[in-house]
């Protein structure tokens, strides 16, 4: 079956920057896949030579079979995306915003599916307002109707929830999930690791303009060997001993990192032998932002020349 | 509509929900120019032995409001859509660069034809006029415009600021029409400037402008013709060149 996504060793360089440097990956039409990485990964330079707006240096990208460069209308026609900047025409209203974009495709009589895309969206209200007289969110879910005109089989969403309350973010989701089920691919750029989690089947991870990690969202959580364990104290402080395990602490509440489960006894005891006491206990597993710093630690380690020895990462850093 | 048909829609719909703006204020302007220098220079000056001056500045005036017109309309729109960045919506389409090219030059030639048609029409007004070659003034007020709305998207394509496209405008533009012929007749000046002003491409389009009202000119009119579409072939292949490469609009 010809990939949704098709990349193929692709390059590209900004001045002295080396943005990508030699991508392959294939997404498979009807894929929910997450593309993940901090700031300045390459995330949305690889976008933007799937949509055309950037030229790789070197390699090919395929949309749906169609090359983005020699059959670039196939493969234009066969994409939407939702860029990443609120962007907007002060000149128009949302239905004239869309019946623009719809006829930039060459589409006629395109009225109905217009209307549709609005109700779902919850634009129908707002139909004949300026664009420049709507919100930040509103604006938002213009531009995802936007991509949405040509009922294009491939969408591309570059961070759409950065900056977006959560009333619209779930409504965006459950919108996108839909059109998932409906047999659309979709690709998703995210900072919100819960997001990706939760929605997402595949997902890459990208740092420096390298894929470092390439797998299902499931097979990337259970690579985690490790595990927490969430334990609220009295009586005395936590022992010295155990510092070095600590993820985060609110007052007498401390997450500490497990190897696995068999380290739970001797963490106990030890607590037991400060002289503290046990007011509550939980097991917490690992989720993607575990893995996420993990991932992005160890390759840091890798470069300065051989693996960490501590299976553990550094202290989490904030979301990059 | 196809996508070309779109775009030049577009481009039409944007001046013309500022018609205020795009349409009336240089129409007036221009009229302004019209009743000061007419008032000042009348019965001072004859053109081509009996043109009185303010007969002979009024096709001056609407080709130089055609032309700035043209300029104004291709650029600004593009510099907008790259400052704000809602050039991504014609970036994303599958739209060629010739239909880019072809939507924003005409829409251009539209703006610069109908603002160079009221000052036009106003004109009538107060100056007689004769029209002894129609033909000659529609196919220069469309070269002219397209020229200008062509050099509009040049600038547009490169400046990466507004004051870029203003610096282009007040350097490069403003120059060349108002040393073109606007107010007088190249016969009336000194050799040298007289010399040089057969290097400015638009003292071309102005001077056989006018050739369609009055039957007169400086130049012989189909040179005219022949230098105003020389220079748009060239501006179109330069530009079309441009959109091809993606330069300053696809990295």
């Amino acid at each position: 079956m010809t990939p949704a996504i098709q990349i193929q060793q692709v390059h590209k360089r900004f001045g002295a920057v080396q943005a990508l440097s030699g991508i392959d990956l294939d997404v498979a039409p009807g894929e929910f896949f997450g593309l993940l990485g901090p700031n300045g990964a390459g995330k949305t330079t690889l976008i933007n030579i799937l949509a055309g707006l950037v030229r790789a240096d070197r390699g090919s990208v395929r949309v749906m079979g169609h090359d983005v460069v020699a059959d670039y209308r196939e493969s234009r026609r066969a994409l939407g995306v939702v860029p990443q900047e609120l962007v907007f025409d002060p000149f128009f209203s949302v239905r004239e915003t869309l019946r623009l974009q719809s006829g930039y495709f060459g589409l006629k009589h395109n009225d109905a599916w217009i209307d549709e895309v609005m109700q779902h969206l919850d634009l129908t209200g707002k139909a004949e307002a300026n664009m420049r007289s709507l919100s930040g969110g509103m604006k938002r879910r213009v531009l995802v109707a936007q991509a949405l005109v040509h009922k294009p089989p491939v969408i591309v969403l570059d961070e759409p929830t950065a900056g977006v309350d959560v009333e619209l973010r779930q409504g965006l989701w459950e919108f996108v999930r839909g059109l998932n089920r409906d047999g659309h691919t979709i690709v998703l750029t995210t900072h919100y690791l819960e997001e990706a989690e939760a929605l997402c089947g595949r997902i890459a991870m990208l740092k420096q303009g390298r894929i470092v990690a390439l797998d299902t969202t499931s097979n990337l959580i259970n690579r985690w060997d490790g595990l927490y364990l969430k334990l609220r104290i009295s009586g005395a402080a936590l022992p010295a001993a155990l510092a070095a395990r600590v993820r985060d602490r609110r007052d007498a509440v401390h997450t500490l990192r497990l190897r696995n489960i068999g380290e739970v006894e001797g963490v106990l005891a030890q607590v037991r032998e400060a002289g503290a006491q046990l007011e509550e206990l939980e097991l917490l597993q690992p989720d993607l932002e575990d893995v996420f710093v993990q991932i992005m630690h160890m390759e840091e380690g890798e470069r300065k020349g051989g693996r960490d020895a501590s299976a553990f990462p550094a202290p989490a850093a904030p979301h990059p | 509509m196809s996508g070309f048909g779109t775009l030049l829609y577009k481009e039409l719909l944007r001046f013309w929900k500022v018609a205020f703006q795009t349409i009336a204020a240089p129409v007036l302007t221009t009229l302004l120019y019209l009743l000061i220098f007419a008032h000042v220079m009348q019965g001072q000056a004859r053109v081509y032995g009996a043109v009185p001056y303010s007969a002979f500045l009024v096709p001056g005036l609407v080709m130089m409001a055609v032309l700035q017109n043209a300029f104004a309309n291709s650029s600004s729109s593009l510099i907008q859509s790259k400052i704000t960045g809602n050039i991504i919506f014609m970036l994303l389409p599958p739209l060629s660069y010739w239909d880019f090219f072809a939507a924003y030059v005409l829409a251009s030639v539209v703006r610069g034809m109908v603002v160079g048609a009221g000052v036009l029409l106003v004109s009538l007004g107060f100056v007689g006029l004769s029209f002894e070659h129609p033909l000659w003034i529609i196919a220069f007020a469309f070269a002219g415009s397209a020229i200008l709305g062509t050099l509009g998207l040049i600038a547009g394509i490169w400046a990466e600021k507004f004051d870029q496209v203003a610096a282009f405008q007040g350097f490069v533009i403003m120059p060349l029409t108002f040393l073109s012929g606007v107010f007088y007749s190249i016969h009336s000046l000194p050799d040298f400037w007289q010399g040089l002003s057969r290097f400015n491409p638009f003292f071309y389009m102005i001077d056989g402008f006018r050739y369609g009202f009055f039957g007169v000119s400086d130049i012989d009119p189909v040179l005219s013709l022949v230098i105003a579409g020389a220079s748009l072939l060239v501006l179109t292949a330069v530009t079309l060149a441009l959109l091809k490469r993606g330069y300053k609009l696809r990295h």
